[in-house]
């Protein structure tokens, strides 16, 4: 239950940051950030790395800000930062209600919800909201700079488009209209525990009707997604009990639910129904 | 590579000179090297919250935090929480209220309040039930722990 031995790197610049791991990433070199799942994992010595990139000390990657329409949220900004709304408008409202859903207080502390884009557990709460909001995913090595989709980002269980000399810089959510409306539900067994299944919801009411409507889906399949075929029951359609649930069919009926030892595929698909109907009973 | 590196971790005020590997945690540079054995631990990966403590104001895991990352951060523990035999509020509401039995998780729960309370002291009563959800108790019930630490949010903002 303790760490093998590692070397530990202290860059002070993104620079010198991606100077070290182009050197150490071949020698099964790693980021780390808030440590929050990787310290774990290394505790279990499911993870031995040989070096640890330390980014906690690189200037910059504290930066959270609202630049041309969307948050930029760096690479060190911690989890506990959006317990308060940190931007205008509903974007800031559901990222402070999302967060408390995120493990436990203290793991706030250090957790980051950058840390958790490159981590991409499939049950990662941010996961749900980069993939459901479309955020935009900024990846830099020393040969350069790429933006990645959402939807291209997330590849698998823990897996993601990010090479391994590459450094996840920042994430950019575009902030929702000021009108928008959004719903958040999350099914775990304990508090602070992994979601077995999570919903998120965003839409705009246009004459009464829903408009621009997103559900995503996490923690019920490899990676968090979008759920077109729930998407299109709910456009146009009133909210109220008769649309949710349409849409909470049309999800379950969507996706390829995950299996394991405690969760057989129907039981999954059935939390898959019950969130996205929670999540948009939340919304309304 | 992994050799020992000279830090100074300062607890409580006081300053600890050690030399550790990069893998050493928090909790067990507190521990073994500074020998501060106030701070327990319970599963090291995070869950049981055991081993929290404050660190620049922040109340942490210590086993998820490397100790040569605390490096020149104010570090606190259980053992910085009594002033002389003036027990803290927060100790002090812990024995009223029968926060505590066998004691194992009780050092964890102390720097768990008394961080969340130092930087929310208006924090309501639901959202003080879902700060204490993060570390594990055995004994008690938790029925008790949550009374304790109401009492002492109370002291603490009256003072």
């Amino acid at each position: 239950m303790k760490p093998a031995a590692f070397v530990r790197h202290v860059p002070k610049t993104v620079e010198e940051a991606l100077a070290i791991l182009a050197e150490v990433a071949p020698q099964d070199g790693r980021v780390l950030a808030g440590g929050q799942s990787l310290v774990p994992i290394m505790a279990f010595r499911m993870a031995r790395p040989a070096h640890l990139v330390d980014i906690n000390e690189v200037a910059g990657l504290d930066r959270l800000a609202v630049d041309g329409g969307k948050l930029v949220i760096g690479a060190r900004v911690r989890h506990a930062a959006f317990h308060k709304s940190v931007a205008d408008g509903p974007l800031g409202k559901l990222l402070a209600y999302v967060v408390r859903h995120i493990a436990h207080y203290p793991i706030r502390m250090r957790g980051t919800f950058c840390g958790s884009l490159a981590h991409a557990d499939p049950a990662s709460e941010w996961c749900l909201v980069a993939a459901t909001l479309g955020a935009e995913i900024v990846a830099r090595s020393k040969r350069g700079t790429r933006t990645i989709a959402a939807a291209d980002f997330f590849q698998g269980i823990m897996s993601t488009a990010l090479a391994e000399n590459e450094l996840l810089t920042e994430a950019r959510l575009p902030l929702l209209a000021a009108d928008a409306k959004f719903g958040f539900y999350e099914f775990n067994r304990r508090a602070g525990d992994f979601a077995m299944a999570a919903a998120l919801a965003t839409y705009r009411l246009v004459d009464g009707k829903i408009a621009e409507p997103r559900i995503g889906v996490g923690g019920a399949e490899a990676q968090p997604r979008r759920i077109a075929q729930a998407e299109a029951t709910l456009a146009g359609q009133a909210p109220g009990d008769a649309a949710f649930r349409a849409a909470a069919e049309a999800a379950a009926k969507a996706i390829d639910p995950l299996e394991d030892i405690q969760t057989s595929g129907e039981y999954r698909r059935d939390l898959v129904r019950a969130v996205v109907r929670r999540a948009l009973e939340h919304s309304a | 590579m992994t050799e020992k590196t000279g830090i100074t971790l300062t607890i409580n005020g006081r300053d600890h000179a050690i030399r550790v590997e990069p893998r050493r945690t928090l909790a067990d540079a507190i521990r073994e090297d500074c020998g501060q054995t106030g701070t327990h631990i319970g599963c090291e990966h995070g869950i049981c919250g055991a081993c929290t403590v404050i660190v620049d104001g922040e109340p942490v895991r210590s086993c998820l935090m490397f100790a040569v990352q605390a490096a020149g951060k104010i570090i606190r523990t259980v053992e910085g929480l009594a002033d002389g035999d003036r027990l803290h509020p927060m100790q002090e509401a812990f024995m009223q209220h029968h926060g505590l039995q066998c004691g194992f998780c009780t050092p964890g729960f102390l720097m768990l309040a008394v961080g969340v309370l130092e930087r929310e002291p208006n924090i309501s009563d639901d959202d003080l039930l879902d700060v204490l959800s993060s570390n594990l108790c055995r004994c008690t019930g938790y029925q008790n722990i949550v009374k304790a630490v109401r009492a002492a949010a109370a002291e603490m903002r009256g003072k």
